[in-house]
This record gives structure tokens, C-alpha cells and sequence, in this order.
């Protein structure tokens, strides 16, 4: 006997409506709200993984990998302030508020990076004690919202950092929801507790290049020009943004790309603007040789996805002199430790996916502000952490460097980059792999 | 008294002899002459000093200021005394854009007008208009008190904290979450006291008195359409 039943089309999903698609459309339909998350862009775009070094052969030598030096010094601030910082390695903690991370990972945040011999940051909140107390070398955040902002905090920091944008939400302002306003936190932003904070996009007191440069006139009078001023902004139009900042009369611009993090924003301004962290820097670079600032006048520190010792030389070698971690720092201090896998399955996520920073129930203890939860940080040995952590990108960064036969990082160059794709060879300026073609240069 | 004069002496060494003043116990009368619109004069000043600056400045005039009491003799450019902590700032005349941004405390006195955005995200600074304030003034303030003799432009306390507005004159329209509440004792009292500190005869009893709804405090979808 045959079998009568006719062929039947096979249940087909849609490329376009796909089942994470479906759920946010529920999602939304259920509640009215659009879904606000922690972290950086997850889709996949354009970056470092696209490129590969060359390495040395027979046209270049190689540095001994245990016995010549590769040097990883950075001084940041050579333009106009009177003490420039000179960090260790040009890996840097970018910045993120006490109120968004606990006091213990602040100051985890602070004592890695002090042992590894470079900088962090404070955040839109003010700087705390215990941060400064255990930062050797820390940058103090100008922002549009200028919570806790104090003449005191801004002599007593290292550097000034005049925040512009941010790589996960070019254009928008910060949030810090009810759960995470305890009675600190509000004190310090002069706040009622508990309400849901949304802080300014753009700042009170200026608008544009040319009040920025006179903003940063003030912030130097202020600080009788000791301290480098940096500016930051996010990946949207960084050939004339850099542009503009370096007129502004920044000493360093700090460019974070859209893998950058926030603590907390909506995901379809993580998702949908902004450029990738790859597609950033040589536009900026140009600018800065444009502007014959490059590597000799004002400095750039690239952030947003910078994970491996690769990634760090891929960006020096593409014309940057510093990075800077985020959530690479807080992964490194505990964040999403499968060790809390069954809370994270509690709260509907999964180690690695967990993002609902701003909920305030970081089973980690970083992201919080509960008392029980942030004391689950044990300051000194996640600090330890992070300092392992910038150590072993340093040593892998060396590795490639000498392998490339540098002696130091910042001698890293395009010219030793290819790239596995056209559109990471476009962005990035070099040739794809095995080819002498530079996407938008001609054949 | 002890005089400054822009036309010879540079900004920076202007501003470091009176930052530096905090330590000197016999030198705490000054006088800037010439400022011509000049940029951040007397910013940062962290002393018990008294500055004088004759004529109209620039930008972020008394920016940060400590403890001084700093008169302009003139107009004020935009931001002036920005993130103040302490202190008397005074403006015989009139202040342009962001007069007394993020303010976290002192008096800012205005005599004149003061254009839009006065006491945008103030802090806990306490500030006195003569006369009448542009559009978008106490923006997100979050603390402190804004008087206006005059009249208000348009968008008055729009995301309004816990900052309290006194108008006397007119008021355009009213920002997202402010309203107007009742002048209780209490609130007339501040009202004296700020402006007798500001040297403003004035009636309390002829002010109204603005502040937040708190609607939007936390967010609510059905509150979408006020923002």
C-alpha cells in the first residue's frame, strides 16, 4: 500500500518577522512601553574579529617575544594642559556612574585599574570617595545633566572629560530608573528618591563648537589649566566631530562606538543608531591628520567593543592611542558569571544576556544598588580581576606588536592590517585579505 | 581696595590672582576694569573676597563660584554664574542665556532681564530677576528658587523637580508638570527673606507661586502625550 497524503509545504518562518521580532511586538502590545535595557549594540556588525594582522616574514623582522621590548606607555593630554597623565598601558575604564554600578564596583573599577597602572572614569553621578580614594589616576565626567558637579571634584580629578555622546545612544540623555535612586544616590544628584531619572541630552550651558571651546576656556580657568580636557563622543559623524572637538580645543577625543554601553536606555536607540565602533576611527584619524594633530598634539582613545589584546591593537593600529573598556571591565569584575545562572533564569535572562541593568537586581552585584546584592562584590578581589585582565590585553597586544616587529603599540599601523570582508576593508581602509584592494581607493 | 585691569593684565593671570585670594587675609576688595565681554572672568573664586567687574562680560562669569560676592557693573553673557555653590553673584544689568545653570547653591541676583533657560537644571541656587525671563527658564530644576519680578516667557518649569518658581508679572504658558500652586505662609516667607537678600522691594503678597505636579516622575505610558 502507498501512502495517499500529498507532499505539504514545510512550516516556513519568516526572515523578517522572526520569533525575537514577534515576542517584542507582543511585548509591546502588552504593555505600551518600549523595552529598556543595559550594554551596547548586540547585533551583528562590522569589527575587529574582520581584520587579521600580517605579521612579519621576510620583507619586515619580528621582535623576541620574551626578550625585546614592546613598550605600552601613553601620555594623554600633550596639547594645552600643564600636567599631561602618562598611563602605564593605553587601556582605559571608560566611564560609569556610581548610581548605574554599585560602590564596591566603582571602587573595584578603581583599584584595577590603579594596579595595572591606568585610568578610570566616574560617571553621570558625581565623583564618590571611594572612587577617587582608589583611582592613582581618574577623569572626572563634565555632563549635560551635571549631577554632583563641583568645582572641589573637578581640581581634585586628573583629567576633565566633557561628555558629548555616547556610542549606544549618539544624541539622547541617560536614565537611571526608581529602583536603582536610594537615598545616596538622590542626595547626590539632588533628586527625589525613587523617581525615574532621565537626564538631559545636551548640555544647559552651551551649544555647539564654539560655545564648547568656550566651555573648555572656563573648565581650564577653573582648574588654572593643569588638567587634560577630553571630549567624548559617539560613533555618528566622527570625521567632523573630531573636527570640531580638536577646534574646540580639546586635548583628547574619546570616540565610543555603537558596542559601547549605557546603563540603561531604550533598545531600539542601542540598535538603530550610531555607527560600529569599526567604522569610526579613520575617519577621526583623518581628521586629526587633517587637522596635523595626529599622534603629535591631541590624542584619541577609541571605545565601545573592545574585548581581546587583538582588538586593542587592531584600534592603535588603525590609528589610535588608547582604548577604552566598559563592559569588557565589568564582565571582568563578575558581570554574567554563569556562577548565577538560576538568578539569572529567575529574572528571565541567561548568563551572557543579561542586560536589565537598570532594574537594579544584578545578581552579580554590580549593576545595583541593593545593599545584600552589591556586598556579593568583594571589592579587592574583583579589582585583582581586572587588573589580570588589562594585564593579559597588554601582553597579547605586545604579542602582536612584536610579532608585526614593533617596539611599541603605537607603531602599530594600518599597513600590517587586512580584512576578511569588503565591508570591514571599507571601513577600516585596508585591503581585503590577499588582495591589494581597498574598497572606495579603485582597482 | 585692589584693582585688575583686562586692558593689560591676561585672563588667566585675572583669574589666578583672585582664585588665589582664599589665602590672603588683607587683599579682599577687587575691582576688574575693562572686561570688555571677556569669557569665564572671576570663575572659580573660592574665598570670602568681594569682585567688582566694571563693564559687561561674556560667557560663564563667575562660574562656580565659592563664597565671593561678585557684582557685574554691566550685562552678563550666557551662563552666568553656572554651577554655583555659594556666594552672591549680582548683575546690575541685564543676563543673556542659562543665567545660573545647575546652580547648586549662593544667590544669583539679576537686575535687568534674563533671556531664555534661566535656572535650567538649578540645583539648589536661589535666583532673584528684576525684570522679566525668556522661554524654557527653571527647565528640569530640580532644587532651589527662581523670583521674577517681570514677567515669564513660554514653557515655565517644564520637567520641573522640586524647585519652586515666585512670578509676579505674567506667565506665557507653563511647561510639562508644572503648575501653579497655593502661596502658603510659609512660601511667602521664603519670598521675603530672598527678596530682602536681594535688595528688592517688593511684595510677596503679589506673587504666584509655580512648581511640580510630579505626574512625571515616574514614567507612565498614559502620561506619553505631556512630554
Amino acid at each position: 500500500m502507498t501512502d495517499q497524503t500529498p507532499p505539504r509545504t514545510v512550516p516556513r518562518m519568516s526572515a523578517t518577522f522572526t520569533p525575537e521580532i514577534n515576542a517584542e511586538i507582543r511585548r509591546a502590545a502588552a504593555t505600551g512601553i518600549y523595552d529598556i535595557r543595559g550594554g551596547g549594540a548586540k547585533r551583528r556588525v562590522p569589527h575587529f574579529d574582520d581584520l587579521l594582522f600580517l605579521g612579519a616574514s621576510i620583507s619586515r623582522y619580528p621582535l623576541e617575544g620574551y626578550r625585546e621590548t614592546c613598550d605600552t606607555r601613553v601620555t594623554l593630554g600633550t596639547r594645552f594642559a600643564r600636567k599631561p597623565i602618562t598611563l602605564d598601558i593605553p587601556v582605559t575604564i571608560a566611564g560609569m556612574s556610581f548610581g548605574a554600578l554599585s560602590g564596591n564596583a566603582k571602587e573595584a573599577l578603581g583599584r584595577g585599574a590603579t594596579m595595572a597602572g591606568t585610568s578610570t572614569t566616574t560617571g553621570d553621578g558625581g565623583m564618590t570617595e571611594e572612587e577617587r580614594g582608589h583611582s592613582r589616576t581618574l577623569v572626572y565626567q563634565v555632563l549635560p545633566s551635571r549631577y554632583g558637579m563641583n568645582p572641589d571634584d573637578l581640581r581634585r580629578a586628573d583629567a576633565i572629560e566633557v561628555v558629548v555622546g555616547q556610542g549606544a545612544k549618539p544624541g539622547g540623555g541617560g536614565m537611571l530608573l526608581g529602583q536603582k535612586i536610594t537615598d545616596r544616590v538622590a542626595e547626590m544628584r539632588t533628586l527625589p528618591k525613587g523617581i525615574d531619572q532621565r537626564s538631559a541630552c545636551r548640555h544647559p550651558d552651551w551649544t555647539g563648537p564654539d560655545d564648547l571651546e568656550i566651555k573648555i576656556l572656563e573648565l581650564r580657568e577653573i582648574t588654572g589649566w593643569e588638567k587634560p580636557i577630553y571630549v567624548k563622543i559617539g560613533g555618528t559623524r566622527p570625521y567632523y566631530d573630531t573636527m570640531l572637538a580638536i577646534k574646540a580645543g580639546a586635548d583628547v577625543v574619546v570616540l565610543d562606538g555603537m558596542q559601547g554601553g549605557t546603563a540603561a536606555t531604550q533598545d531600539v536607540f542601542i540598535e538603530h543608531v550610531g555607527l560600529p565602533t569599526l567604522a569610526c576611527i579613520r575617519p577621526a584619524v583623518k581628521a586629526l591628520q587633517d587637522m596635523g594633530m595626529h599622534r603629535d598634539g591631541v590624542q584619541l582613545v577609541v571605545s565601545g567593543g573592545i574585548r581581546t589584546g587583538a582588538d586593542v591593537a587592531k584600534a592603535l593600529a588603525l590609528g589610535a592611542d588608547a582604548v577604552a573598556i566598559g563592559t569588557a571591565a565589568m564582565v571582568a569584575l563578575g558581570d554574567n558569571d554563569p556562577r548565577y545562572e538560576a538568578e539569572y533564569q529567575a529574572l528571565g535572562s541567561t548568563a551572557g544576556a543579561y542586560d536589565d541593568w537598570h532594574e537594579g537586581r544584578d545578581p552579580a552585584g554590580i549593576t545595583t544598588q541593593d545593599p545584600a546584592l552589591a556586598a556579593r562584590l568583594d571589592p579587592v578581589a574583583a579589582g585583582r580581576r581586572l587588573r589580570n585582565y588589562l594585564a593579559v590585553l597588554t601582553l597579547e597586544a605586545q604579542t602582536i606588536a612584536r610579532a608585526c616587529g614593533h617596539n611599541h603599540l603605537h607603531n602599530l599601523e594600518p599597513e600590517d592590517l587586512c580584512a576578511l570582508t569588503v565591508e570591514a576593508a571599507a571601513m577600516a581602509g585596508v585591503p581585503m585579505a590577499g588582495t591589494d584592494w581597498v574598497p572606495g581607493r579603485g582597482f | 581696595m585692589q584693582t585688575l585691569d583686562m586692558a593689560t593684565t591676561p585672563l588667566r593671570e585675572v583669574n589666578a590672582t583672585l582664585q588665589a585670594a582664599k589665602d590672603q587675609t588683607n587683599a579682599t576688595e577687587w575691582e576688574v576694569l575693562n572686561p570688555r565681554g571677556s569669557h569665564a572672568v572671576a570663575v572659580g573664586l573660592d574665598g570670602p573676597i568681594s569682585v567688582t567687574v566694571r563693564g559687561s562680560t561674556g560667557y560663564y562669569t563667575a562660574g562656580m563660584n565659592k563664597q565671593a560676592q561678585v557684582t557685574v557693573a554691566g550685562s552678563a553673557g550666557p551662563g552666568v554664574a553656572e554651577n554655583m555653590m555659594s556666594g552672591t553673584v549680582v548683575i546690575e544689568g541685564d543676563a543673556s542665556q542659562y543665567a545660573g545653570a545647575t546652580g547648586r547653591g549662593g544667590l544669583l541676583v539679576i537686575k535687568g532681564n534674563a533671556a531664555s533657560r534661566c535656572g535650567i537644571s538649578m540645583k539648589g541656587i536661589d535666583i532673584v530677576v528684576g525684570g522679566n525671563i525668556g522661554h524654557m527658564s527653571a527647565f528640569m530644576a530640580q532644587a532651589g528658587n527662581l523670583v521674577v519680578l517681570g514677567d515669564a516667557g513660554d514653557a515655565l518649569g517644564d520637567s520641573l523637580y522640586e524647585a519652586r518658581i515666585f512670578v509676579r508679572g505674567s506667565v506665557k504658558s507653563l511647561g510639562a508638570d508644572c503648575v501653579e500652586k497655593d502661596m502658603r505662609p510659609e512660601h511667602a516667607e521664603i519670598l521675603r527673606d530672598l527678596l530682602a537678600r536681594a535688595g528688592i522691594d517688593a511684595d510677596p503678597s503679589e506673587f504666584r507661586r509655580y512648581g511640580s505636579a510630579r505626574k512625571l516622575y515616574n514614567f507612565n505610558i498614559d502620561n506619553a502625550s505631556a512630554y
